[in-house]
């Protein structure tokens, strides 16, 4: 996802909010991943907005996609000047409304923005990870949160939402935790990677791994990866927007000068700005956590997991009710790919609710304020609400 | 409630299971499920009425009704409901089929090709008919089927499913009230509202 922070144009804020962590599975506990390695101690980062009713029936969790954070709404302190990233859908009277829910939000295992993952120091060798960090997958993520939960004395969720990687979490959870699941909102996502979206993840990767700086991953306190990592979130960034928006964003309209300069520098404005984000990006993220969590959203394939290559019978497990959201022009997740999971949960009785958003801001529309997406979500989880 | 759609609800047993065809803005699923405990899923290709429906708290797909149906295993619902929609349907017979096979009964209602009115434009301007109920013309109608009451029950007792019951009925210009006809319905009814039931099926 690409990062649209921006304050909310309501003016609405949930407020300052701050950043929390939980310590578990501190060895010999460590705990087991799907790969058969195992992980501990691991420190969870997370936030949470309003309150939890007494009854324990109104909490939401919320899943980040693959760059995010813990960071959905609010602000560190009176003088940040960014929101959170979903600010614009989280907060007192907004889609997911603060005032009625209990919302929690955790940085996802495998990340760098407070959960464990390959930049923190591995309690055995007192060297940060690195390539000694273990391959995880969407389940353990889960898993992850689950613990956290369990630490916070949630037994029920109202709902799980989640767009793109954050849908893919969210969909694990009414497979791994069916009865703990009221219902989820899969935004913007699949049940398993298309060829198309792994060869962006591997060209993405590569484009890593062939910065000398990468070092086999070991590259922490010297010089970083940079370049790849840039060149890695450029590749990204691609796939999140589309044709339309990049020619309404850009056309071929030129960076500052009125005509070619017959070199390679950045001479038109979709380049300066791909060149910017890739910059922007490595100040802030790990490129190690970007090869850990590409592979895990690789790898998510729920039909394989929970149904031996049958989505129906993967969904037969789930005892959720959906909204299953997807955009015109997203083409990293299309439509097609929604439309066969919302088939399958029909085959498979669940009830199930499907909208396709009309949008031209590609795979990152889901993050963009838009009154129909505030709309739908506000309208299903004040019915689940009431129903249950 | 536009007084067709008071007459379908009417057939509809409390805590059914109903699927809506081209269910719109949700008008009749939102009565059902507040009213009659009825567990509903609405299928309209449009986003704007999706919208609609799921701030009314329904269940709802947007997707194209024919492909949609396909997807459900055999009688998944008591009833399946297509109203004032059978008529702009491209393959009526398969719709009607796959209607029969989700659903344990189907209602069907459709505005009557025979209403005099109709009969008596053809006959004395020429013309292909333009009423209140078919405000089209030939080149811009969504109403691509032609049917008339006899035309359906020929076609069930053809196919050789079973019309369990039939309101022939007038609507007013806004739809909320309207009457049964009893009297020549061929002739006066403008909308016709089918409940039937599978091959063999009774009662």
């Amino acid at each position: 996802m690409s990062e649209y922070i921006e304050h909310d144009s309501t003016g609405v804020s949930v407020g300052v909010v701050q950043k929390q962590t939980f310590t578990f599975a501190e060895p010999p506990d460590a705990m087991e991943l799907e790969s058969g390695a195992s992980l501990g101690p691991i420190t969870v980062a997370y936030e949470t907005y309003g309150a939890l009713n007494a009854a324990g029936t109104n909490a939401i969790l919320i899943c980040h996609a693959l760059t995010g954070d813990s960071h959905v709404a609010g602000y560190y302190s009176e003088a940040d000047t960014k929101p959170g990233w979903w600010d614009n859908m989280v907060g007192p009277g907004k889609g997911i409304d603060t005032d009625r829910y209990f919302v929690i939000c955790s940085n996802i295992l495998g990340s760098c923005m407070g959960t464990t993952g390959p930049c923190h120091i591995h309690p055995e060798t007192m060297d940060p990870y690195g390539l000694d960090f273990p391959v995880v997958t969407i389940g353990d993520m889960v898993k992850a949160q689950r613990v956290l939960l369990d630490h916070l004395g949630i037994r029920r969720l109202l709902s799980v939402i989640g767009g793109s990687v954050g849908g893919m979490q969210a969909l694990e959870w009414a497979m791994r935790y069916p009865e703990m699941v009221e219902s989820v909102i899969p935004l913007a996502t699949t049940t398993r990677h298309s060829a198309l979206a792994i060869a962006f993840n591997e060209v993405a990767r590569q484009a890593i791994m062939a910065d000398p700086h990468w070092a086999g991953g070991d590259y922490y306190g010297g010089e970083t990866p940079k370049l790849g990592l840039a060149l890695a979130r450029m590749i990204g960034h691609i796939t999140y927007l589309s044709d339309e928006s990049m020619r309404q964003k850009f056309g071929r309209n030129l960076q500052d000068k009125t005509d070619f300069s017959f070199n390679f520098d950045a001479d038109f404005q979709v380049e300066s700005y791909l060149r910017y984000q890739g910059a922007k990006f490595v100040e802030r993220f790990d490129a190690n956590s970007f090869l850990y969590i590409t592979k895990a959203a690789d790898y998510f394939d729920l039909e394989k997991q929970y149904g031996r290559g049958s989505a129906v019978k993967a969904f037969s497990r789930a005892q959720s009710r959906f909204l299953v959201i997807s955009f015109t022009s997203d083409w990293l997740y299309p439509t097609y790919q929604s439309r066969s999971m919302v088939q399958a949960m029909k085959k498979s009785g669940l009830d199930v609710s499907f909208c396709e958003i009309e949008a031209e801001w590609g795979h990152d529309a889901f993050l963009l304020p838009s009154m129909r997406l505030t709309t739908l979500i506000r309208s299903f989880l004040e019915r689940i609400f009431d129903e249950i | 409630m536009r007084f067709d759609l008071r007459i379908i609800a009417s057939w509809i047993t409390p805590g059914a299971r109903v699927l809506g065809l081209g269910c719109g803005e949700g008008e009749l699923l939102y009565h059902l499920k507040k009213y009659k405990g009825v567990a509903c899923t609405g299928i309209d290709q449009n986003e704007e009425m999706i919208a609609v429906c799921i701030q009314k708290g329904l269940t709802v797909l947007q997707g194209d009704i024919n492909e949609e149906v396909l997807d459900y295993p055999d009688d998944a619902f008591d009833y399946v409901v297509l109203s004032q929609t059978l008529q702009q349907i491209y393959d009526p017979s398969g719709l009607i089929a796959s209607m029969l096979r989700v659903g344990k009964k189907v209602v069907v209602s459709f505005p009557n090709f025979s209403h005099w009115r109709v009969r008596g434009q053809v006959l004395l301007t020429g013309h292909a008919p333009v009423t209140p109920e078919l405000p089209y013309q030939w080149h811009d109608t969504p109403n691509i089927r032609v049917i008339t009451l006899k035309d359906f029950r020929r076609y069930a007792r053809q196919v050789g499913f079973e019309i369990l019951k039939e309101a022939d009925i007038h609507l007013n210009a806004r739809g909320v009230e309207g009457k049964v006809i009893r009297f020549w319905p061929e002739l006066f009814a403008k909308h016709g509202i089918f409940l039937i039931g599978k091959p063999g099926a009774s009662g």
